[in-house]
């Protein structure tokens, strides 16, 4: 059984429905991300399972117990909020203390559990620190040590990391994992970047206009995006205008002048969506011509003209030459690197 | 060159603020010089003022405890509004800061209106309230049968302080609500999803974090409250002064001005003094908010 459960939880604010039909089954341990542009309901879901919302419909369970019946200062969550929230009045051992006192824990236990706690994030000896007086990454680590000292049920991360600069997010991203790993807790972590969804979760939950587009490892994102969203939202992508000619046979999926045998159960027109470092140059295909040619380092990146509308390919810099601007190419790829999606999608 | 051009950008603020400086100096330090040098000069029923150094008015008040009299109901009233807006002002701030923004600027615009009445109209309308008898308060209460005889109120320092109050609680509810504004919104969440209850949250979380903006504001109502002509004129007339309007009449009805000037730079000093000394406790001690 799920260890944490939401069955087709919805939230309305007056006529505005900003999360509908929300169903999700998560495992004990497991690290599942909401990703999502700003506006897509996923800080409102995490606000439903923290309690400071109660859903429209839909019922939210943990361990079988429903948990809307329960008051938020009693369902025993740990949260990290996106502007950490610290207590500015207290130090760092006493914001972390806080939770552990209204437990109710006896004094010489609090305090050997907060220098755990504060151990742990990095941060042994910053106990009297106040938190102004520490950086964005030290706030960070306080608001997470203060969220795992209660050890919660299920640890609720909203923007975590927008906050801090890119070379600390990253170093915030691995600590983040490993701590969650080492510790095996339930985490739920609201997010935008989808960098970060894909390196931190075990699962990603891509949301757009308060529902779920796909709920999938995330390779499987990447891989085998369930809609167009998915495909553009989660890195670049490159879609084409194709159809199925049942002329020939077997049937042929034809875009432009590139064509491979058409997957069953598709007919007329369909989009076929391929990520630009699965298009290579070759002798034969999409006939197109070299705009633009960046060198990014380790890979260059060119912007194309096709005869199906702009395409971007990558290729890594492996040492062989490269076509260059003005140039004609043909672009092809592996029928199994690409998703094809009915005209509808 | 670059020495010249220098010597310009060093005058240019003295040459910019100078025009608002002549003013300051003119309309207030020179005139309050004045004042304090007056408080050494002499005066006689039949003499006048006489520029001379004595320290008659300065002994006068230190020994005559009549003056100690004034000046104890002075900083009694004073801090009693002080507490009175502090213990009402804290909660009306807190209350109105998480109301919806319609209801919010109806009811700051209330709140504001003392601010907007004149004191005149505002204060008899409250002796209208309490007056005598006839009082619609006193008679509301009496009828609940909560108090036997009527509140006292002209000529009371009850009336006062609740007059008082009532004119310098938009000073404390704007002064808490700007310390609230600087509140983390996800504060209140983030201590309720540690389990605080919400008396505690409000005792521990939201109170130590608005204690800057409550001692700000006390500051402020204390010295308006301590410096107040009108309202204790209107209330408390000739039979209950204060150091305000006992400057006044020495000033206008006694026409004793060294002694008036006397009593205005005490009450002016002694204001000062509890005002910086309390702003350097206060920064001192919540340095932690305030940063």
């Amino acid at each position: 059984m799920a260890y944490l459960e939401l069955d087709r939880v919805a939230k309305q604010f007056g006529a505005q429905t900003v999360v509908d039909d929300f169903s999700l089954a998560v495992g004990k341990g497991e690290f599942i991300s909401f990703l999502g542009p700003s506006g897509c309901g996923k800080t409102t879901t995490l606000q439903m399972i923290a309690g400071f919302l109660d859903p429209t419909r839909g019922v939210i369970r943990l361990e079988g117990k429903d948990l809307t019946a329960i008051h938020p200062a009693r369902r025993g969550l740990g949260i990290v909020f996106q502007s950490y929230a610290l207590f500015p009045h207290m130090t760092a051992a006493e914001n972390v203390a806080f939770g552990l006192e209204m437990r109710k824990v006896a004094r010489a236990e609090r305090s050997e559990r907060v220098r755990a706690a504060l151990a742990m994030v990095g941060l042994a000896g910053y106990e009297d620190r106040h938190p102004r007086r520490m950086s964005g990454g030290q706030q960070q680590r306080v608001a997470l040590a203060r969220a795992l000292v209660i050890k919660p049920s299920v640890l609720l991360l909203d923007e975590p990391l927008s906050n801090l600069d890119a070379k600390l997010r990253e170093e915030m991203q691995i600590e983040l994992r490993q701590i969650q790993r080492t510790i095996d807790t339930t985490t739920i972590l609201v997010t935008h970047d989808q960098n970060e969804a894909m390196s931190l979760s075990d699962r990603i939950v891509v949301m757009s206009q308060g529902r779920i587009e796909q709920i999938a490892t995330p390779q499987e994102t990447y891989e085998r995006p369930a809609s167009a969203f998915v495909s553009q939202f989660l890195g670049k992508t490159n879609d084409f205008a194709a159809t199925i000619d049942r002329t020939s046979a077997p049937a042929r999926l034809v875009a432009g002048s590139w064509s491979a045998p058409a997957p069953a159960g598709l007919s007329g027109p369909v989009t076929v969506s391929i990520r630009p470092e699965r298009i290579g140059f070759a002798d034969a295909g999409l006939t197109a011509k070299i705009v633009t040619r960046i060198f990014q380092g380790n890979h260059w990146l060119f912007q194309c003209e096709s005869e199906c509308g702009p395409a971007i390919v990558i290729r890594q810099n492996d040492g062989q030459s490269q076509p260059v601007e003005g140039e004609a190419v043909r672009l092809a790829w592996r029928p199994e690197d690409m998703s094809v999606r009915g005209a509808s999608a | 060159m670059s020495t010249a051009a220098e010597e310009r950008s060093a005058r240019a603020p003295w040459v910019l603020t100078a025009p608002a400086l002549m003013l300051f100096v003119g309309v207030l330090l020179i005139p309050l010089a004045m004042t304090v040098m007056l408080s050494f000069h002499d005066w006689g029923q039949y003499k006048g003022i006489e520029p001379v150094f004595i320290l008659k008015n300065w002994r006068e008040i230190a020994t005559d405890p009549y003056y100690a009299e004034m000046f104890g109901r002075t900083f009694r009233i004073a801090i009693l509004t002080t507490l009175l807006t502090a213990v009402l002002g804290a909660p009306e701030a807190y209350i109105l800061n998480r109301m919806s923004g319609r209801w919010k600027s109806f009811f700051l615009l209330i709140i504001l209106g003392p601010l907007l009445i004149s004191v005149v109209a505002r204060t008899l309308g409250w002796a209208l309230l309490f007056g005598g008898n006839n009082g619609l308060v006193n008679k509301l209460l009496m009828s609940f049968g909560l108090i036997r005889s009527p509140i006292p109120f002209m000529f009371t320092e009850t009336g006062m302080v609740v007059a008082l109050a009532h004119v310098m609680m938009p000073f404390m509810v704007l002064s808490v609500w700007a310390a609230l504004q600087r509140l983390d919104p996800q504060i209140e969440n983030a201590a309720l999803s540690l389990g605080a209850r919400p008396m505690t949250i409000v005792r521990r979380i939201i109170m130590p974090q608005i204690m800057p903006g409550v001692l700000s504001g006390a500051i402020i109502v204390f010295s308006l409250s301590a410096s107040a002509f009108a309202t204790p004129a209107i209330i408390g007339g000739r039979r209950l002064k204060v150091a305000a309007t006992l400057a006044y009449d020495e000033f206008l009805n006694t026409l004793d001005w060294p002694l008036g000037a006397a009593v205005a730079t005490l009450l002016l000093a002694a204001l000062v003094l509890i005002v910086v000394g309390s702003n350097a406790l206060i920064e001192r001690r919540y340095a932690e908010v305030f940063r």
